[in-house]
């Protein structure tokens, strides 16, 4: 591949006492892809999120970012460079209404210097600023809801807001942790093409999913976790006709039989 | 049986006046304006004319300046504990700070109380934010405990090494040239202090970061904020206005001493939050204005006004834990009535 990945991650490992959540992980991500990550559950896919963000320091290995190396720095400063993460659970001030959510991520100093998603450089009044990006992902401002507080937002605005947050920074790269999860279908269905139209802008995405009908609609390139490794790694076919992708998802042939 | 208990429920409302200032036409009419401003006139005017009501009796004056202090360390708790996250029991390291700094500045450079509360204030600020800037990472309740520690050790410090004039403290500090000077400096502070943080908490978009420190810190972290700048940022905010009331309080008994470590100076505010009301900031002035004036009347009981304290604070967290001010606020804002089900 002629193209230079935007985010290298080089043998991360990680373990908390004497569970081993990520073991030797490999993985890179090139400009303008979308790359989906799945496995079961505890399989590390949101400590990987976390050790690339500087939430959780890496035991081994490297973090390389547009070429720079970011292994446990601080995450505000992963965030500054344009690496930004939305959370599993939403972390909205609940207080607050849900532009003025936004005022603190347009705050930051990388806001100040990009001016926030389509600002041009420049940041305007911030009030402002917050509800056009709110309403470019889907607040309809008719209907008054990015002046509802956080807490009587329902969950599909909550997850929005998550990546509202991200935008707000102008990032190069958002790590979605699970956008789909506690979603209705019909929430679902509207997220789809919000994903596409980042990636039109030429925002990198790398989304952790458990939805995998929607994943892999959009994802370029799959990766699949077990237990802290990768198993498998390619197209949404070819993982899903991976042996080992089948043994972790459905368990091993084999094994059903000696318990039977 | 009541039948009538079960078929009805009370019910809050905005008064109609409430309603009315809401927007720019409270400007409209006189009635509107002074709904407005008489909480607001009656607070700032009362504190002011305090001294002057209270003139026949120089000991209860001398009282409002004590008040004083300890509403600058209570809006101090309150701003950081509430705004910030961080609950602070440093108290008496801020006190104990400022007035040795302004002590030391007055006795051996001889600087005039003009010059020593000013610079006791920032250069004390900023002694409490470095020393305290390893504990920034702490939450809650080990912030807490840790914060409690620096008055006790710098008292034992001081008595251990001889520190400052040792156990005997740095005596021969110059009063304040007139006693107006004193009270109104510290009135003046105190409203300066509750006014200015609530505008910058409630319409500067700075406000909005300490509130997302408190209530979020790992959001604020994932939107590219230093959050330690902003705890620092409010440790400073909080500890100046501690100095601010140590360096004071050198003046007002011309002596620093290891008895400006004390705890009540830790604890007095807090407790003055929780009457007053926290997250207000005004609350806690008027939890002072209460706790202040019973503990002086209780002063010939000696240890027993710990007893009255516990007392006090255990009926208001039992039957108002919202405090005075939202109380108040809520009967001047809204009415109540039962209503059929």
């Amino acid at each position: 591949m002629t193209r230079e990945p935007i985010l290298q991650v080089k043998g991360i490992s990680k373990s908390f006492g004497g569970v081993l959540a990520l073991s030797a992980m490999d993985l890179e991500v090139y400009p303008g892809d979308i790359l989906g990550i799945i496995g079961p559950n505890g399989s590390g896919k949101t400590t990987l999120v976390n050790v690339i963000t500087g939430f959780v320091t890496a035991d081994r290995g490297n973090v390389i970012f547009k070429g720079k190396d970011i292994t446990n720095w601080k995450p505000h400063k992963i965030a500054d460079m344009g690496l930004t993460r939305t959370f599993q659970v939403m972390r909205p001030y609940f207080s607050l209404p849900a532009f003025k959510n936004l005022i603190v991520p347009l705050f930051s100093p990388r806001a100040r210097r990009t001016g926030g998603w389509r600002g041009g450089g420049k940041l305007g009044s911030r009030d402002t600023v917050a509800v056009d990006i709110l309403e470019e992902i889907g607040f309809e401002r008719d209907s008054y809801v990015p002046y509802k507080t956080a807490s009587s937002l329902p969950t599909g605005y909550l997850k929005r807001l998550e990546l509202a947050r991200c935008l707000a920074l102008r990032p190069d790269i958002i790590l979605c942790d699970e956008v789909f999860s506690g979603l209705s279908m019909s929430e679902m269905a509207s997220m789809v093409p919000l994903m596409e139209r980042l990636q039109m802008e030429g925002i990198t995405l790398v989304m952790v999913e458990h939805r995998l009908r929607e994943l892999f609609r959009l994802a370029n390139r799959v990766m699949v976790l077990n237990f802290g490794c990768k198993i498998a790694e390619g197209t949404s076919d070819e993982v899903m006709e991976h042996k080992e992708v089948k043994e972790a998802y459905f368990g091993s042939e084999e094994g059903v039989a000696g318990y039977v | 049986m009541s039948a009538e208990h079960r078929d009805r429920r009370k019910e809050r409302l905005d008064r109609g006046i409430k309603v009315r200032t809401d927007g720019v036409y409270a400007i409209s009419s006189w009635k509107e304006i002074t709904y407005l401003l008489a909480p607001r006139v009656l607070l700032i005017g009362g504190l002011l004319l305090a001294p002057l009501i209270l003139s026949p009796f120089p000991y209860w004056q001398r009282v409002i300046s004590i008040i004083a202090i300890y509403a600058l360390l209570a809006i101090g708790f309150d701003f950081l504990a509430n705004f910030v996250g961080l609950v602070s029991l440093g108290g008496g390291f801020y006190i104990g700070v400022g007035a040795y700094i302004a002590a030391l500045l007055n006795s051996e450079l001889g600087l005039p109380p003009m010059w020593t509360i000013p610079a006791a204030t920032f250069f004390g600020a900023g002694i409490c934010t470095a020393l305290f800037l390893p504990c920034l990472p702490l939450r809650g309740v080990y912030f807490a405990i840790v914060s409690l520690m620096y008055p006790l050790l710098a008292a034992r410090l001081i008595e251990a090494f001889d520190l400052f004039g040792g156990t005997d403290g740095i005596l021969g500090v110059s009063g304040f040239s007139s006693p107006w000077t004193e009270r109104y400096l510290l009135i003046t502070s105190v409203l300066v202090a509750a006014f200015a943080l609530r505008r910058l908490i409630n319409a500067a978009d700075v406000g909005l970061v300490f509130r997302g420190v408190k209530d979020n810190d790992q959001a604020v972290r994932a939107s590219g904020i230093n959050i330690t700048t902003y705890k620092a940022l409010g440790v400073f905010i909080a500890s100046a206005l501690g100095c601010l009331g140590g360096a004071c309080l050198s003046h007002i008994y011309m002596w620093a001493g290891l008895s400006q470590f004390a705890l009540d100076f830790s604890i007095i505010p807090i407790a003055a939050t929780v009457v007053g009301g926290g997250g207000t900031l005004i609350g806690p002035v008027l939890g002072c204005l209460i706790l202040v004036p019973i503990s002086e009347v209780l002063r010939d009981f000696g240890t027993l006004r710990i007893a009255v304290y516990a007392i006090i604070l255990t009926g208001f967290i039992v039957f108002k834990s919202e405090g005075i001010m939202l109380y108040a606020t809520r009967k001047y804002q809204q009415f109540e009535r039962w209503v059929e089900i």
